[in-house]
């Protein structure tokens, strides 16, 4: 009961968010229904279903991969060449955009499984690199290179466009990190993903007990990254453009820290941790250029104007004290998806010597 | 042929940047299990030493004497900054690599974004000792002399590091913890000391791929580091991970494909060309070139 009460609750409050004459100073810029705070808040929900999208690969299957980025960059890139440069109308464009965020996690993912490990991890890598590299050379002049590819905003309907609809995209972004949500918790419980989590635990096993773990391997991979392009399209539509920046590594290496900031291997914390890494990402920035960080003296107020290094210095303090990120708080100790998944990163070869 | 003889000279010397840092990552990680995404880190580190011991030492008239005393500041720099890192984020979390690892992706994150905070985002100018930037002409191609210094070093830190593996004690015991680090626990020897060292080594490397990477751009810049390691993994995955000489080799052909492919096909197909390298590698020798482990 309580499974299916506090979900729903979380939702519907956060679907009355824009509705609420709430203004809470420090926390945000504006009053909570002001479309500036309602972007931001969007954001965050993006985030979560994304983070949650690599949580189902890295949390939940023990599959560590560096190229996330690849497929959330589908989403944008793809449904925003295909309406931009190619003047396609909504609907075929979102149905391009899913034939390729199918198909290529398909193809790739297949190719990559053939490898385990780290070397999986540097496959998905090279997979990513290659689209990064491709969307810089901007090809035709399709993607915008360095600059990025703004949206064209006539093909959307009028409800999506306008400063003062920022509300209906809070819901679209609502929506989809609910529907991730409710997809990863049944697909972790579903039997297949019963054997993703035991191909997590001990493939080896897997294996004895008759079963091939390559197609669930393949079946997570496959939905967790077409899950993420679907992220990508509702970014695209709530940032109204793309920017190289989720082509790149870097940008897979902020949704495992996500990941991990939050609770490896389980639902809310991988959501919570989308959530609080985007608000800290936005909001350390405005603070940098608060008053009171400007009059501090400048050893202080240098470091505390770089978002990256307030984050990247938390996380370090987080692996540190408290590895099983805000889902283990209070209970401590080393979680243990970590440790499985440790032992499946360190699978190598019968013979191999490193322990 | 004199294009074929410029490229191929640039292209071992971009190989040689790669070897520097790849060689490191690929000692840490043979002997310790950890990919080090803070690599990137120690090359910035390095690299903004050496300039801002530049823009410090004016008292010094000379160019060549002012970079040559600088680059030793800033390799030393680097060299330290990778033992601490050791010392205080690394060996608490022993025998956690999954920790280990994620502290080394904050620290990559937080060290760039450091060092973008405090000297901007910006290329910076390093004094270059002016015959670096002027040309030697080999088989009638005009070659810009730093590519020269660059594959020197990296000559000198392979044979170096070699020597220094096959020859001394702690280089012995860092062959043996990369083939077995249980049993040269289990042997009474306190390996960390050799953590501690390889990441030194390591740091001093990569420092060096920094100072040369001033020298071969004419810049440094914060996000650099990063860039040149995504190609560094992709070096020391096709060598082969923990085997040095492995790194070497998949270093220079990177090095050359890299160019190569830029020239004659089209530019930017260079970086294409180079991950599907990889990618093949991976597919065909899961283990590298070297087969030494993946």
């Amino acid at each position: 009961m309580r499974r299916v009460v506090i979900p729903v609750a979380v939702l519907v409050g956060l679907a009355l968010v824009p509705k609420l004459s709430l203004d809470l100073p420090y926390v945000f810029n504006g009053p909570v229904s002001s479309p500036g705070t309602l972007q931001l808040l969007a954001l965050c929900l993006v985030f979560a279903g994304v983070a949650l999208t690599y949580d189902l690969l890295f949390g939940f299957t023990g599959l560590l991969s560096f190229g996330h980025a690849l497929y959330f960059a589908t989403g944008v890139y793809v449904a925003d060449v295909a309406m931009t440069k190619w003047h396609w109308d909504l609907g075929p464009s979102l149905a391009l955009t899913a034939g390729v965020g199918l198909l290529l996690p398909l193809v790739l993912g297949a190719v990559s499984l053939r490898v385990a490990g780290i070397a999986f991890a540097m496959v998905t890598l090279a997979f990513a690199q290659a689209g990064s590299i491709l969307v810089g050379k901007n090809p035709d002049g399709l993607t915008g290179g360095e600059e990025g590819l703004g949206l064209d905003f006539h093909k959307l309907p009028e409800w999506m466009v306008g400063v003062l609809n920022t509300k209906n995209l809070y819901w679209l972004a609502l929506g989809y990190a609910a529907v991730v949500f409710v997809v990863a918790r049944w697909a972790v419980e579903s039997s297949p993903g019963r054997v993703w989590q035991a191909i997590r635990e001990n493939e080896l096993r897997v294996e004895v007990l008759g079963l091939r773990p390559f197609p669930f391997k393949l079946g997570a991979f496959v939905l967790s990254s077409f899950l993420a392009t679907a992220g990508g399209v509702i970014y695209l539509f709530l940032i109204g453009g793309a920017t190289p920046q989720v082509t790149t590594a870097s940008f897979t290496l902020t949704l495992l820290v996500m990941v991990v900031i939050g609770g490896t291997g389980t639902t809310w914390g991988a959501m919570l941790g989308g959530v609080l890494y985007t608000y800290l990402d936005h909001r350390l920035g405005a603070l940098a250029d608060s008053g009171t960080v400007q009059d501090l003296p400048s050893v202080l107020k240098t470091p505390l104007s770089e978002p990256l290094f307030i984050l990247g210095t938390l996380f370090i303090l987080l692996v540190f004290f408290l590895p099983g990120g805000l889902a283990a708080l209070g209970k401590g100790g080393r979680p243990r998806a970590l440790r499985r998944i440790e032992r499946a990163l360190r699978q190598k070869p019968a013979g191999e010597g490193v322990a | 042929m004199d294009t074929l003889v410029l490229l191929t000279i640039t292209g071992l010397g971009l190989g040689a940047m790669y070897f520097l840092i790849a060689s490191g990552l690929s000692l840490i990680y043979g002997l310790m299990g950890v990919l080090n995404f803070a690599h990137g880190a120690f090359l910035t580190v390095g690299a903004y030493a050496t300039w801002y011991a530049e823009t410090k030492l004016t008292g010094i008239g000379s160019v060549p004497l002012r970079f040559l005393v600088s680059a030793l500041v800033g390799l030393a720099v680097g060299a330290v900054f990778a033992a601490l890192v050791e010392l205080v984020l690394i060996r608490p979390l022993y025998n956690r690599h999954i920790e280990q690892v994620l502290v080394t992706v904050g620290l990559g994150l937080a060290t760039t974004a450091l060092v973008q905070a405090i000297w901007g985002a910006d290329a910076r100018t390093v004094a270059v000792p002016s015959w670096a930037g002027d040309t030697t002409t080999i088989l009638g191609a005009a070659i810009p002399n730093d590519r020269f210094v660059e594959i020197a070093t990296a000559i000198v830190v392979l044979v170096g590091i070699q020597a220094f593996l096959r020859k001394t004690r702690y280089g012995l015991i860092i062959r043996a913890g990369v083939e077995n680090r249980a049993m040269v626990t289990a042997l009474g020897i306190d390996v960390r000391k050799a953590f501690t060292l390889v990441f030194a080594i390591g740091g001093l490397a990569a420092a060096l791929a920094g100072v040369l990477s001033g020298v071969y751009f004419g810049t440094v810049e914060p996000a650099r580091g990063t860039s040149l390691l995504i190609f560094a993994f992709i070096v020391v995955v096709i060598g082969g991970l923990g085997s040095i000489g492995g790194s070497a080799a998949a270093a220079v052909v990177v090095g050359l494909v890299q160019q190569y492919a830029n020239y004659y096909a089209s530019s930017g197909l260079g970086d294409l060309s180079v991950v599907l390298l990889l990618g093949i590698v991976l597919l065909v020798r899961p283990r590298g070139l070297s087969g030494a482990f993946a």
